[in-house]
């Protein structure tokens, strides 16, 4: 038979481009662990983000103005005057706070299942750079609409480098272009905005899966898999562990894993459409998100002779910003701020923990990580809260522990008893699986009684049973604190 | 054809020489690159002084006007505001202004020329947002420690009238006096370098 044209056509490509190696090595070959559960959606619908807001961001340019005189005015413009405008400009400012969102939560999965242990210490390295650049990709970005908050935020960040000694004045002034924040320094975050930083995102992501692929995703488990023979025979330990073998040989495959298409990329789109469900809403009906996502002050053209009666930055940043508050000295403010996201690079080497996954870890890191989580939420919060003395008491309370967690990592990660781990990824049961015990739960709760209507007639109603409940609360109690032991 | 070995000892100093020559090249391109960045000449001339007519101001009032882009307050002091200054002392983290930045003829307890006409730049020396004029003596949200002055909204550092910072605040130093001086005796120029103006 005659090959058709189109397939000469690839074939032409494919002797010059190695396309089919490239989707084998990152896609179709490349094989993930099995047990891929809820926390794994982060890291492809990051990348979703990415492209919205490089699509948007594109659009945005063609009618925005970089001009301290022009740019509130064009931003306003783009709302109301270019068709489509509103949706284009929301869609960037929604896709902002959600690259935030789906970013934390992407590197909280990191820490529940110690990802960026051995052998991921550079992806996690990687991955941080990648959260800087984004930090500094919001923060210019969000001087360009020239609001209050815009100006005022600038003023403050800028400011930050002031506080370095000998250089501080000279860097801050560097930085600005000016002696205040101004036309210059608008004009220069735009191109840092649009083109510098952009295109260290673009690498840095590269690189993030580069290095990923090249050691293999970690698991829920934090097992290390290892390379068996293609049959599925399983022959005993030591053999197996001859048997691990480098390089591309078709006969072997990394156990309890499966191709990364077609499982995964079905899998991640499941997690797209759940993730633009939720985007779509506040797009449409909360794109100011109450003044976190858009603050209230930001509609207010920037005013260089009056700051806001309450200044925060925008929610992702509040964290910091409230360390930064904390600290009653400027320089040790400004190094505790950085410190706390230095501090996370350096997670890597001060986890001396022998497991990976929190699975099987011991409670004090269980425990650890929930009064980190909950600092980490306190301080976001009282970052977008005003200053007040009890405020800051309870920022510097909250500092502590957000430090504590990892400068004492080294000391309790080292005592902590972990759990044996398990020869093979383990099954945990789905939610369809888990919706027979649940029904059950809910009869317990509840109670069938005789309830006489107005008319007369006696039907049967569920109401709700306190011993029931009560019996339900105080397995739920025990099994918490065990899952803490 | 060269039959010869290859000279390894002058290829590695070609490969030195180069590497040398191509650092020295990338150092010098920088210099323009990075200069770019420092503000333009445009942006350093602007800045000329700015006259004030002061006298509408009532007791107590607060004005701003703008210079070099940056806030500068003048503010009326009654002499109540004077008498609790001179009792701020212990509370404050530089009462008597040796580690602050202003003009010789500022540097004194009330930091101004004349007491009651307090001359300030409106930026908080922590990270440059504008503080807030409070007068009030302790409002609510302040607390009772509170005996008039400036609260700064973003990190929580407060002044008192005479722009001395409290200790156990955000905020290094004193807010800055720019330099300034009275034609009249309603009528300031603000920015005008005083010893300039001596010499002329």
């Amino acid at each position: 038979m005659k090959p058709s044209r189109l397939t000469l056509c690839g074939n032409w490509i494919l002797e010059r481009f190695p396309l089919t190696n490239l989707w084998n090595e990152h896609m179709a070959h490349y094989y993930a662990p099995k047990n891929f559960n809820f926390w794994y959606f982060f890291g492809s619908l990051a990348l979703l983000v990415l492209v919205n807001q490089f699509l948007t961001g594109i659009l945005l340019t063609m009618n925005y103005k970089p001009d301290a005189k022009l740019a509130f005015d064009s931003v306003e413009y783009i709302m109301r005057d270019v068709n489509w405008g509103w949706l284009v400009r929301y869609m960037h400012s929604t896709g902002a706070s959600a690259f935030f969102i789906v970013v934390y939560l992407h590197m909280f999965r990191g820490l529940l299942y110690g990802s960026f242990k051995h052998p991921r210490e550079l992806i996690w390295i990687f991955g941080m750079l990648l959260f800087v650049a984004l930090m500094a990709e919001a923060f210019m970005g969000y001087l360009l609409p020239w609001g209050q908050m815009s100006y005022w935020g600038a003023q403050v960040i800028i400011s930050l480098f002031s506080a370095i000694p000998v250089v501080g004045d000279e860097l801050s002034l560097w930085v600005r272009g000016d002696y205040v924040v101004s036309d210059a320094t608008l004009n220069r975050f735009f191109a840092f905005h649009v083109i510098a930083v952009p295109l260290v995102l673009v690498l840095l992501v590269f690189l993030h899966i580069v290095a990923l692929h090249e050691v293999g995703s970690n698991n829920p488990d934090g097992l290390d898999l290892k390379k068996i023979k293609q049959t599925g025979r399983r022959k005993s330990d030591e053999e197996e562990e001859e048997k691990i073998l480098r390089g591309n040989n078709p006969d072997l495959k990394i156990m309890d894993s499966i191709p990364f298409h077609p499982y995964y990329t079905v899998k991640d789109l499941v997690g797209v459409a759940v993730f633009l469900l939720f985007f779509a809403t506040v797009i449409f009906f909360m794109p100011e998100m109450g003044g976190y996502f858009l603050e209230h002050a930001n509609f207010i053209p920037a005013d260089p002779m009056k700051t806001p009666e309450h200044i925060a930055p925008v929610w992702y940043f509040t964290p910091f910003y409230a360390i930064l508050r904390a600290i009653p000295d400027k320089f040790a403010g400004v190094i505790g701020m950085g410190g706390a996201i230095v501090v996370l690079f350096l997670l890597p080497w001060l986890d001396r923990s022998k497991v990976r996954s929190i699975r099987y870890r011991g409670g004090i890191y269980k425990k650890a990580l929930l009064l980190f989580v909950i600092s980490f939420l306190a301080l976001g919060y009282l970052g977008t809260q005003p200053a007040t003395p009890t405020a800051t008491t309870f920022a510097r309370i909250f500092t502590v522990i957000y430090f504590g967690f990892f400068l004492l990592m080294p000391l309790y990660t080292r005592w902590e008893k972990s759990k044996p781990l398990p020869k093979h990824l383990t099954y945990q049961p789905s939610l369809e699986e888990r919706l027979p015990a649940l029904i059950d739960t809910f009869h317990e709760v509840t109670v069938l009684k005789q309830v006489q209507l107005q008319d007369g007639t006696v039907v049967n109603k569920r109401r709700p049973n306190a011993r029931g409940i009560l019996n339900v609360i105080t397995r739920l109690a025990i099994k918490l604190k065990k899952s803490l032991d | 054809m060269n039959t010869e070995g290859v000279d390894k000892s002058k290829r590695q100093f070609l490969t030195s020489a180069l590497t040398v020559v191509g650092a020295v090249g990338t150092g010098y391109l920088a210099v323009p690159f990075l200069a770019q960045m420092q503000p333009s000449v445009k942006a350093m001339a602007a800045g000329a002084p700015v006259e004030v007519d002061i006298s509408k101001m009532e007791a107590g009032q607060l004005i701003r006007v703008a210079w070099r882009g940056k806030p500068v307050w003048i503010l009326n002091r009654t002499p109540e505001v004077l008498e609790t200054l001179k009792t701020l002392g212990p509370q404050l983290r530089d009462p008597l202004s040796k580690e602050s930045i202003q003009p010789a003829e500022s540097a004194n307890a009330e930091r101004s020329i004349k007491p009651e006409i307090f001359v300030a730049v409106g930026l908080c020396t922590h990270l440059g947002c504008s503080p807030t004029f409070r007068p009030e003596v302790a409002p609510p949200d302040l607390g009772d420690n509170w005996k008039g002055g400036f609260f700064c909204p973003c990190h929580g550092s407060w002044f008192d009238l005479a722009g001395r910072v409290y200790s156990g605040v955000p905020a290094p130093t004193n807010l800055e006096i720019p330099p300034y001086r009275y034609v009249t005796d309603t009528q300031l120029i603000i920015g005008e370098d005083l010893q300039q103006e001596k010499g002329a």
